[in-house]
């Protein structure tokens, strides 16, 4: 991604530049406001910059058609709020697959083998409406990775769980990120969960891109006063 | 008031008794209303999510356009579409005023900005999250506009029943444009002024009787879908 820039009202995102490596696990934090949401829905295709552009192995995006759709399909997103479709768990997990016309028995079978996976086999036939948030959010990943994305976009996956999703929710992603080699971009205000999971580090203040690197550099040897202040939580606003 | 009270008797006798006469009034109410709620539903549950899903400023104008719409006294529209069918006309050569036909295009003309401006309204709450959430997991254009229409159904269902029942209690556009021809554009509303003035109550009680049923189904359906849509 280069020269990438996004303007609302005023510039709220303003990136040089950045690099994702295949397989990696990348944790991006943050103070609310600072662009975080707006990265990942520019990588997810949701939203054009106003400048700059995301390189996708190399190549420039495609601007419309079948081919911009292709790319999209490779990545998948989880919303800061989660949306469930108002249906069943079960048809909620199957939607991309369907969406990419997976073969009805190859659907069935990933889809049951997930549920288990982030266990909620037993809700499979259940409305989403009547889910608690942490079922919800475990339907919420598993449906985003249902399709096998080649990049995960995760936006603050375990915000208002309690310890023990949390702990599942983690588990589950670093378990996909290593075994499918799934490269994994995940927006967290908890830096103790950045530091838990990440391989790499994106600290992200006011737009801008502050410091990146691996984990326990940053965390350990900060070059930056408002990254250190940041992940010690002495930040000023 | 005994004279009430037998045409009162009299009305649920022909009703039980299937009386052709009503039969034909009620069967062509409904044939034509039903037809016009369809058609009314193609044209606008998609317009209505387009309209939902475009930025609320930049479709202001045409949104509170549809609204002026929604609020149409029926007569009005009756003397529009009649003007447009009469035989000066700009479509007068098809020769349809007074015909069911001609009161299809009437409810049509009064049920779609219904269903545009509500399904605009209901889409609205919630489509673009909709939207974005179905295009990161993949969806091409068409299932994305399948999803977002999905998503709002109650809503959807809520706009299609209103504008039924607007229509189909309906006297006065389609007395302008159908006539009230009997056994031709003659539906319970016309028929029931018309039996109320000639002085032959039965008829006109028991037309009521069957439209109020029909008002109690449709909107206890309706009541239903919104009590089932608010805990989703
Ligand atoms: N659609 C939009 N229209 C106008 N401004 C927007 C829009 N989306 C985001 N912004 C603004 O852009 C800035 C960055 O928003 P963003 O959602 O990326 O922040 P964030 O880092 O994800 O914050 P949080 O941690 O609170 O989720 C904010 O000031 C926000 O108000
Ligand atoms: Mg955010």
């Amino acid at each position: 991604m280069q020269g990438v820039s996004k303007i609302y009202d005023q510039e709220v995102l303003r990136v040089e530049h950045l690099t994702l490596t295949k397989g990696c696990i990348y944790g991006i934090i943050g103070p609310s406001g600072a662009g975080k949401s707006t990265l990942l829905r520019i990588i997810n295709l949701l939203t054009r910059p106003d400048s700059g552009e995301v390189l996708y192995q190399g190549c420039p995006t495609p601007q419309n058609g079948p081919e911009r759709l292709a790319l999209q399909r490779k990545m998948s997103l989880v919303f800061q709020q989660t949306l469930l479709f108002k249906d069943s768990v079960w048809n909620n997990v199957a939607y991309g697959l369907k969406a990419r016309g997976f073969p009805k028995a190859e659907i069935r079978e990933r889809v049951n083998s997930l549920l288990e996976q982030v266990g909620l086999k037993k809700l499979a036939s259940r409305g989403t409406d009547t889910l608690s948030g942490g079922e919800a959010q475990r339907v919420a990943i598993a449906r985003a990775v249902a399709f096998e994305p080649e990049l995960l976009l995760l936006d603050e996956p375990t915000a208002n769980l309690d310890p023990g999703n949390i702990e599942l929710i983690e588990e589950i992603i670093t378990k996909l990120a290593r075994q499918k080699k799934i490269t994994v971009v995940m927006v967290t205000h908890n830096v103790f969960q950045a530091r838990r999971i990440a391989d790499q580090v994106i600290f992200i203040n006011q737009g801008q891109i502050v410091e990146s690197g691996a984990t326990e550099q940053i965390f350990q040897n900060p070059q930056f006063d408002t990254t250190a202040a940041y992940i010690s939580g002495r930040m000023v606003y | 008031m005994s004279r009430l009270y037998e045409g009162f008797l009299e009305a649920i006798r022909l009703i039980i008794s299937f009386d052709p006469d009503l039969l034909t009034i009620v069967l062509l109410s409904l044939r034509v209303s039903l037809t016009a709620i369809i058609i009314s539903t193609l044209i606008g549950v998609p317009l209505g999510a387009l309209l939902g899903l475009k930025s609320e400023k930049k479709t202001r104008f045409f949104n509170k356009l549809i609204f002026t719409f929604m609020g149409m006294p029926p007569v009005v529209a009756g003397l529009i579409i009649f003007l447009i069918l009469s035989r000066q006309g700009p479509l007068g050569v098809l020769s349809l005023l007074y015909t069911p036909t001609a009161m299809v295009i009437a409810q049509v003309f009064l049920a779609s900005p219904i269903v545009i401006g509500l399904t605009t309204v209901g889409i609205r709450a919630k489509g673009s999250v909709v939207e974005e959430v179905a295009r990161s997991l993949g969806a091409g254009p068409t299932l994305t506009a399948w999803t977002v229409i999905k998503e709002s159904r109650f809503a959807i269902l809520g706009a299609v029943i209103t504008g039924f029942s607007r229509v189909v209690a309906e006297v006065g556009a389609v007395m302008i444009v159908g006539g009230n021809i009997e056994g031709h554009t003659r539906v319970m509303t016309t028929a029931i002024v018309l039996e109320t003035r000639k002085g032959n109550f039965e008829l006109a009680i028991g037309l009521g009787l069957i439209l109020l049923m029909i008002s109690f189904i449709v909107n206890s359906v309706l009541y239903s879908i919104q009590r089932g849509g608010e805990n989703n």
